[in-house]
């Protein structure tokens, strides 16, 4: 599978999921974000998971570990665009990327964190 | 609960075949007209289970087969794999409990994704599990 693209916009890093992403690529995304974020000096990473048809419980499990890893690198990671499906699907599994900051779309994203927004995410 | 169509079989011995079992299920859910919820649910229990197949349980393969019960019309999925089974699937079926580093919520999460979820031949190792 191609991997994720990442755009440099400014002091932010957009990484798109595609529909249908497999472990080696979602695990490939995040070793490649945080050397991005580091190598950029990035404030913020939105990540797009608006075409992602299916976030399961190792997809999720990579996203925290994202957001977690791109805080210590001093950026803050905001997962845009969960589908309303998918986000039902993840309640029920039992995840909810806690300390993971969303938003519903990226003008969302960039809004809250224009506000002083700081999260723990 | 009656079978309807001849079964059908997906491989499961890469992580490309767990993206091909996904798109099945997908494409049959929304043939019999299942909503976007319960299509992303079953979809989602199906990544997890052929992840599990290929990953723990030395591959396998995915048996699609469309039913009725009492009117409704659904799918079981059957998940076969060559490992060595799961020593306690009460336990393995437990939030939390993982035997990989995860998180523990792969198989306990798949079981409140369906409306059934079975393990057919519990005295057979390799493993089957099914879900409708």
């Amino acid at each position: 599978m191609t991997a994720v693209p990442v755009v440099r916009m400014r002091d932010a890093l957009v990484a798109a999921m595609q529909e249908d992403i497999d472990d080696r690529t979602a695990l490939e995304l995040a070793d490649r974000l945080a050397g991005e974020v580091a190598a950029h000096g990035a404030r913020l990473v939105l990540l797009d998971v608006s075409a992602a048809q299916v976030v399961d419980s190792f997809i999720s499990r990579v996203i925290v570990a994202i957001a977690r890893v791109c805080r210590l690198l001093g950026a803050q990671v905001t997962v845009v665009g969960i589908r309303p499906a998918v986000a039902i699907t993840l309640v029920e599994l039992g995840l909810s990327l806690d300390g993971v900051r969303t938003a519903l779309t990226i003008d969302d994203a960039l809004t809250a964190l224009g506000n002083g927004a700081s999260g723990d995410g | 609960m009656a079978t309807v169509d001849p079964p059908e079989t997906v491989p499961l011995d890469g992580s490309d075949d767990v993206i091909r079992a996904r798109h099945r299920v997908r494409d049959r859910a929304a043939a019999l007209g299942f909503d976007l919820v319960a299509q992303t649910k079953l979809v989602t229990a199906t990544s997890e289970l052929a992840r599990n197949t290929h990953l723990h349980g030395g591959g396998g393969e995915l048996t699609i087969t469309e039913v009725e019960d009492a009117g409704r019309r659904g799918l079981r999925l059957e998940f076969t794999d060559t490992g060595p089974g799961i020593a306690d699937v009460e336990l393995a079926l437990t939030d939390g409990w993982t035997s990989s580093g995860g998180l523990g919520l792969g198989l306990s999460g798949t079981r409140r994704l369906v409306d059934r979820f079975v393990r057919s031949h519990p005295q057979r190792r390799p493993e089957q599990l099914r879900v409708d």
